[in-house]
């Protein structure tokens, strides 16, 4: 069982901008390699790729992919992806997020996206902070966590947003951690191979502020921890809500085909140019 | 209602809202998202009509902001994209207005101004948004802004609209109000295929030797459009010619101007205005939108009496031509200026004007209109 | 005769890339890879490695490449 799923992954990268502004040990570079592995594996064309990320670390992530790629207002990247999406349904969209630009000022493109079910890949790169200002909390922030905007500890209460994702009618919903890298590779293949909204968090840690403000020690420390708390999703079905309380929830949880948006508009196209009135 | 995909030239009853669809169809705009606004609602139902018929795509995205997102998309795809509005859509708009100004996106975004501020009157007119179509957004950038008179002019003027938006690469604001949007009139309509279309131009060096944001001699850099194999970023970060980010002071300040250049230095191309009686104008009327009908009217009737008082109607709101207006106000004794707003570009002209010439304001901001006879007694008041 | 062919593997660790976050170092379960004195990932037991490439899929900064070196024995 060598070098099994061994992708050469600089060759996706924009090399001269390498290496990665990013802390060392954050989670983001695994996820972005991950990814990379995925699009690999799943033979995406790369002059029809398009990666499209908001604002914070994980937008820096569109930087490095050598595909078109663009780096949006924060918390609108979904809302740009749809317009190029649709504008020419050939292209190949992936989105990268986080949790604050998905699920704070991002949260109602989040919605539409998903309930358009849309052909794009949502990438939720969730580090439970606000990394890129510093370390202020956001609405995935552990209650009683302590961040720059939080000295007193979190008050806010985190949501589960691949329920909300779900909810309003993705086809494909997924978690993982930055531990989990192998399973992450292959649930972000699922989506990409997904014909709709496809959307997969996947909960990674944060060393340099949520890390050191909640005394989490060193990245692999942090990473040891999201596999302690992780519980895949065939075992959580079993459990209470008590049983489930801090603990993440992995694997693919939802996977329900139906028509994605940009074709089924060209059925409107159809019956409009087919039918006069 | 004419199918407005197959309409002739004869003579014909048309709204405003009809119009501006009906040129933008004729300009080659194929994807349209916007939000329902009144008043300019009636553009969103269209374009779901229309654009599917003609191999277009329409969506209603769940707010302005998103909307605007989804045009600068659409146009960085190689679509020609347009969103309709008016004032507190608008003001949603603007971040990404922004963006799409500093990364040279070309879009059309159609304001049908309505009376504010906030949620105002929906139904009453206004001219309230005409500084904030240049200085909507934050920083500093360049914005073209055009305002029809008529729904004839309407629909020409879109047109022109989108080939300045492809020439320039860069965002036009179509600033029409409530009065000309919903105005029906009758319009004689050029045959479309007279009118010359302008298209964004392409990149001739290969991918790996051409530079996305590199300006040519025009100042205008020619920007690929995703899925033609360039691999290129855009970022609304301060970048190079190269599309990443940067922080060279020389570069960031040379690339900021730029904005504003590349539409100044063509002042020329861009400007617009109609004038009358310049020759022997002794008062000025300066007005534009829906109130330059009534101050057509005004100085007709004013005319009559004898008055010597000329008309100045700028078509281009944005950038303003300075050279052209400070000679068309050279030796005036006043000029007025009737707005339905107080006084946004009365400022600009007594910026122009520096001194030489008084500027009366007429102003209103009730939601009605002004009608040329008011117009008319602030004529005869400085005359 | 016949000839055995036993696999090797070979790690480097891009100096360049390595940030040092030890995410490598920890996740092997060889103890294949230490920090150095600069606090940059190097190879320390390179016969223990068995190609799991835990330390290529962790390393958040593409900076180690696991090769495969095949040997006669």
């Amino acid at each position: 069982m060598a070098l099994t799923g061994k992708v050469d992954v600089e060759q996706y990268l924009r090399r001269d901008r390498l290496p990665y502004m990013w802390c060392p040990g954050c989670g983001h570079g695994i996820i972005l390699n991950a990814l990379i592995r995925a699009i690999h594996q799943a033979g995406i064309e790369r002059d029809k790729l398009v990666v499209v990320s908001g604002i914070g670390c994980s937008g820096r992530a569109s930087t490095y992919l050598d595909c078109d790629t663009l780096h949006t207002t924060h918390g609108r990247a979904l809302a740009f992806a749809t317009g190029i999406k649709l504008a020419n349904p050939e292209l190949h969209l992936i989105v990268l997020t986080g949790d604050g630009d998905a699920a704070a000022i991002g949260g109602n493109h989040l919605i539409h996206a998903a309930r358009r079910n849309i052909g794009i890949t949502c990438i939720c790169m969730n580090n439970n902070i606000y990394g890129m200002t510093s370390g202020q909390y956001s609405p995935e922030t552990p209650e009683g966590a302590y961040a720059t905007t939080a000295p007193y500890g979190n008050i806010d209460h985190p949501f589960d947003l691949c329920a909300l994702v779900q909810a309003a009618g993705a086809s494909y919903v997924a978690r993982s951690t930055t531990y989990h890298a192998r399973a992450m590779e292959k649930l972000m293949l699922k989506g990409l191979q997904n014909d709709g909204f496809s959307f997969i968090e996947v909960v990674e840690q944060c060393p340099t502020y949520f890390g050191r403000k909640n005394k989490l020690g060193e990245p692999f420390d942090m990473m040891r921890l999201l596999k302690e708390r992780a519980v895949p999703a065939s075992k959580a079905a079993a459990m209470t809500p008590e049983e489930l309380a801090g603990r993440i929830v992995v694997g693919e949880l939802h996977h329900q085909p139906r028509m994605e948006y940009t074709k089924a508009y060209d059925q409107v196209i159809a019956r409009a140019m087919g039918g006069a009135e | 209602m004419a199918d407005l995909l197959a309409l002739g030239q004869e003579r014909q009853l048309m709204q405003g809202n009809e119009a501006i669809v009906a040129g933008a169809l004729a300009a080659g705009m194929r994807f349209y998202a916007g939000y329902p606004i009144t008043p300019s609602t009636e553009i969103a139902e269209l374009c779901s009509e229309y654009l599917p018929r003609c191999g277009g795509r329409f969506i209603q995205m769940e707010d302005e902001i998103a909307s605007m997102a989804a045009v600068v998309g659409a146009s960085l795809a190689g679509t020609k994209a347009m969103t309709a509005t008016s004032g507190p859509g608008f003001s949603l708009k603007q971040e990404n207005l922004g963006f799409a100004a500093y990364n040279e996106v070309p879009c059309v975004v159609v304001d049908v101004q309505r009376m504010g501020p906030a949620t105002g009157l929906a139904t009453s007119p206004s001219q309230g948004d005409m500084i904030q179509a240049r200085r909507g957004s934050h920083g500093e950038y360049g914005i073209i802004a055009l305002t029809p008179s008529s729904v004839g002019e309407a629909y020409r003027l879109i047109i022109q609209a989108f080939n300045l938006a492809e020439r320039f690469r860069v965002p036009v604001v179509f600033l029409t109000d409530e009065i000309i949007g919903h105005l029906r009139e009758a319009v004689t309509l050029p045959d479309p295929g007279s009118i010359p279309i302008i298209n964004r131009a392409k990149p001739t060096a290969p991918p790996r030797e051409h530079r996305p944001f590199k300006p040519g001699a025009d100042g205008v850099p020619v920007v690929p459009n995703y899925g033609d194999g360039y691999r290129f970023h855009v970022t609304g970060m301060i970048h190079g010619e190269d599309g990443f980010p940067t922080s060279n002071p020389d570069v960031v300040e040379r690339n900021v101007r730029r904005l504003v250049t590349k539409l100044t230095d063509h002042i020329d191309e861009i400007y617009q205005a109609e004038t009358r009686h310049l020759e022997d104008a002794e008062v000025l009327v300066y007005a534009y939108g829906g109130t330059a009908r009534s101050a057509q009217r005004a100085v007709r009737l004013a005319r009559e009496k004898g008055l010597k008082v000329g008309f100045y109607r700028p078509v281009t709101i944005w950038p303003m031509h300075d050279d052209h207006l400070r000679q068309a106000l050279a030796g005036r004794r006043a000029v007025v200026v009737p707005e339905l707003n107080l006084g946004q570009m009365a400022g600009e002209v007594e910026r122009v004007a520096r001194g030489a010439c008084p500027v009366h304001r007429v102003n209103k901001v009730s939601g009605g209109i002004l009608t040329p006879e008011e117009i008319l007694a602030a004529i005869e008041e400085v005359y | 005769m016949a000839a055995t062919i036993s696999a090797a593997f070979q790690v480097r660790v891009n100096q360049t890339y390595c940030k040092g976050c030890e995410i490598c170092v920890q996740a092997c379960p060889r103890g294949v890879l230490a920090l150095n004195d600069l606090r940059k990932a190097e190879v320390r037991r390179p016969e223990a490695c068995t190609g799991c490439l835990s330390c290529e899929i962790y390393c958040p900064d593409v900076a180690i490449h696991v090769e495969e070196v095949a040997f006669h024995g």
